[in-house]
């Protein structure tokens, strides 16, 4: 979720401005020249790289982060940071992997998703920081995420937020569709749906067929493991396993019945959908309640949060969409004071609890996920009810093993143009996943991967 | 001496572009090169750089995604373009007939879509097209019918040729218009003596006199066609699946260089890409010659 010339001129100009454009971004090699070391670092080392007068670039789209890099500078004040948005998403993996290409100007410490890091290791661009002390913080955090971060004993990423899934839902529209508990199974989901469907205007939820990160936190529930990277050269590609074939034709189902809506997300049409009600509620992530409470403001205090339908009953099993950490690039000329920053406003219990509660994203560590100042906030939006400590208990029960691919990027683009496209024509969604596994090995191989 | 002179002359003149050739060369002609030589290699995520020669260009003729991308914009060029060349015709010759009230106002409506930036239009274009709440679909529920779906897979190109028609039919009207406004009087004063009605001398003088005009705008427009870029880039949030990555052939490349990570790939589409629209382009040219030769 966190997540684009002139027409009438001469033959040639438009055609060169493309060409000229691709040979600005691919013309050097990557340069892993920077820092990166082989034994752990010495306390020394630490100390004396922390009062060296040290200049540092962060990319990052994270709102009001400056508030902790400022704390981080209060209690380092040799160390400077130079905080840059450099867009969110997409644009701005673009713009990183543009600047390390282009051998300058590539930033030390950056803004990551989760499903990114393989893509951003495997060309060696993120530098290992186990032997900088990152290690040591495994037990800090909740598993799955840690998983996250590292292959084998390297750490490539300190965690910032996650986005264990739960249901956000409409309890006035539920009511009066007769639906008063919220949906318990996945088959509770589908009479629930016919309910809404026959007694109100809404739908249940729309299952956006743009979202691959929707889409594969379902997955991620029911036990599919779509993706593997060895850290070398193979990697597992299986979106179309028994599993995902479950949650797909559960989908089909649905949407054949027009039970649910398949509205592309995150655009003005979806946004007035929440706001007036066309969809009761959405299967979305534990940094959605704050999100939605700003993009449907209108429909305040009406909103209650559960837990996901589960496929079994008595089970309780949950996936993940979205969340982020901040990396450190190998090209960094400063190492140790990088990974500090990446560190420290993680990690140090000030700068961590103000992420939770004051930008609300949903923390990782565990002792934030603790904390009463986080779980205790009855927001308004959600008629006062615990929504952290719901999705703080929501967050030990995403699997553990989840992986992803090493060109995510292309994982992404491919899914909507395959499934994404199924799911929009209400057509066959298994065909559309078969399709997906079928372009993504292609990809695999002709980048020279190993697809087992 | 004179030849002294004329040296000067020629030496000032040298000078005064040398300039633009320093930007040509470095900004244009280099790269060009550079993304030419950069076709004939493929970097792989694992293995790296090698040269491999032909073999991203092979690939594109047997690329699905591309041909479908060039069959699209191809579609625009024989549908699109035809319309919207025949409305500027249409408007530079009622604007110059004088027949039409307020006519410079009128000129200026018309060409005014032309000044708002591609960008614009496109997302302005694409809030009137929202499926739900967008203005054409709450028009049509205020009239009682359904609201139609702008953004689906089989409307989405009309819906993009419709706002290429609207940003572009206005810049082709001024350009017949000028060419209409240079014939001279006295072929008018003829046609008049002859009895010509305003039809006939719109048909048989206007059209003929004004048909380099129009050919410029053809090839104007065949190149705009295969270059359409802005639309499907800014639509897609709107309609992610009905544009997919390789909806027009420039779209595709960029999608190949900065989401695919294939640049090698992406220079060598844009570069086919290149030689295409010169062949159509050129073909089009031929083709009219030898109507004018004939004619």
């Amino acid at each position: 979720m966190m997540g684009h010339r002139a027409r009438r001129a001469a033959v040639a100009i438009t055609s060169i401005a493309t060409v000229t454009a691709l040979a600005l971004s691919g013309c050097t090699p990557s340069g892993n020249s920077g820092g990166g070391t082989t034994g752990p670092i010495t306390d020394e080392q630490r100390e004396e790289a922390l009062n060296t007068p040290t200049e540092l670039t962060f990319w990052t789209w994270v709102p009001d982060i400056q508030d902790q890099v400022d704390l981080f500078e209060k209690k380092y004040p040799a160390i400077k940071v130079k905080v840059e948005n450099v867009g969110q998403g997409l644009d701005h993996y673009t713009k990183v992997r543009t600047a390390i290409q282009a051998g300058s100007g590539a930033p030390d410490v950056i803004q990551l998703e989760y499903q990114y890091i393989s893509s951003f290791s495997v060309s060696g661009d993120l530098l290992d920081l186990a032997p900088y002390g990152a290690a040591d913080l495994e037990d800090q955090y909740v598993p799955w995420v840690w998983n996250q971060v590292v292959d084998g004993d390297k750490v490539y990423s300190i965690p910032q937020d996650s986005g264990p899934m739960g249901n956000l839902y409409r309890e006035d529209i539920l009511t009066a569709a007769g639906v008063t508990e919220p949906p318990a199974t996945w088959e509770d989901y589908r009479t629930a749906a016919e309910a809404v469907r026959a007694n109100t205007s809404s739908y249940i939820s729309n299952i956006a067929s743009n979202q691959a990160g929707q889409w594969l936190g379902l997955f991620w529930q029911a036990g599919a493991k779509p993706f593997g990277f060895d850290g070398d050269k193979g990697v597992t590609i299986d979106v179309n396993s028994a599993e995902a074939k479950k949650v797909v034709s559960y989908w089909q189902d649905m949407i054949q019945n027009d039970l649910v809506s398949v509205d592309p997300d995150f655009n003005d049409d979806w946004y007035q959908g929440l706001n007036q009600g066309k969809y009761a509620g959405w299967l979305t992530a534990a940094w959605a309640p704050v999100f939605l409470s700003g993009a449907a403001g209108d429909t305040s205090g009406l909103w209650r949060a559960a837990p996901l339908p589960q496929w079994k009953a008595g089970d309780n099993v949950s996936g993940n969409w979205g969340g982020s950490s901040d990396a450190v690039l190998s090209g960094t000329k400063n190492p140790i004071a990088a990974y500090e920053l990446a560190k420290w406003i993680n990690n140090d219990k000030e700068p961590a609890l103000q992420f939770a509660t004051q930008q609300f994203l949903f923390p990782t560590a565990t002792a934030v996920l603790e904390d009463p100042a986080f779980t205790g906030q009855e927001p308004e939006f959600y008629g006062g009810q615990k929504v952290n400590e719901l999705f703080a208990g929501i967050s030990d029960t995403v699997d553990t093993e989840f992986q992803w691919l090493p060109f995510m990027d292309f994982a992404y683009s491919s899914f909507t143009d395959t499934f994404g496209a199924a799911v929009a024509a209400k057509g066959d969604l298994s065909a559309g996943l078969d399709e997906w596994q079928k372009a993504l090995t292609d990809y695999a191989t002709q980048q020279g991967f190993t697809v087992k | 001496m004179s030849n002294q002179i004329q040296r000067k002359q020629y030496l000032a003149a040298y000078g005064f572009v040398v300039p633009f050739f320093i930007v040509f060369i470095a900004m244009l002609v280099v790269p060009l090169i550079f993304s030419g030589y950069l076709s004939f290699f493929v970097d792989r995520i694992i293995g790296g750089v090698s040269f491999v020669g032909f073999e991203n260009y092979i690939r594109a003729f047997t690329d699905p995604a591309f041909l479908a991308g060039l069959g699209r914009t191809a579609l625009i060029l024989v549908i699109q373009v035809p319309i919207m060349l025949a409305l500027a015709l249409a408007f530079a010759l009622a604007l110059d007939s004088g027949r039409v009230r307020g006519s410079n106002i009128l000129r200026l409506l018309i060409f005014v879509p032309y000044a708002v930036p591609g960008v614009v239009a496109t997302l302005m274009w694409g809030y009137l097209y929202g499926g739900e709440f967008g203005l054409i679909a709450q028009m049509a529920r205020g009239l009682g019918l359904p609201a139609p779906d702008l953004l689906s897979n089989e409307t989405i190109l009309f819906s993009i040729m419709n706002i290429v028609t609207w940003a572009f039919v206005g810049y082709n009207m001024v350009i017949i218009y000028s060419a209409l406004k240079s014939i001279p009087a006295e072929l008018y004063e003829a046609a008049e003596i002859d009895g010509a009605s305003q039809w006939r001398v719109a048909w048989s003088v206007k059209i003929p006199a004004v048909r380099p005009a129009i050919m410029l705008t053809v090839i104007f427009s065949v190149i705009g066609s295969f270059q359409i870029f802005n639309e499907p880039s800014l639509l897609q949030p709107l309609a992610p699946t009905a544009i997919n990555q390789s909806y027009t052939p420039n779209f595709y490349a960029y999608n190949l260089a900065f989401v695919n990570q294939d640049v090698n790939y992406a220079a060598a589409i844009a570069f086919l890409l290149g030689f295409i629209i010169m062949i159509v382009s050129y073909v089009v040219q031929l083709s009219t010659q030898r109507k004018e030769r004939t004619a």
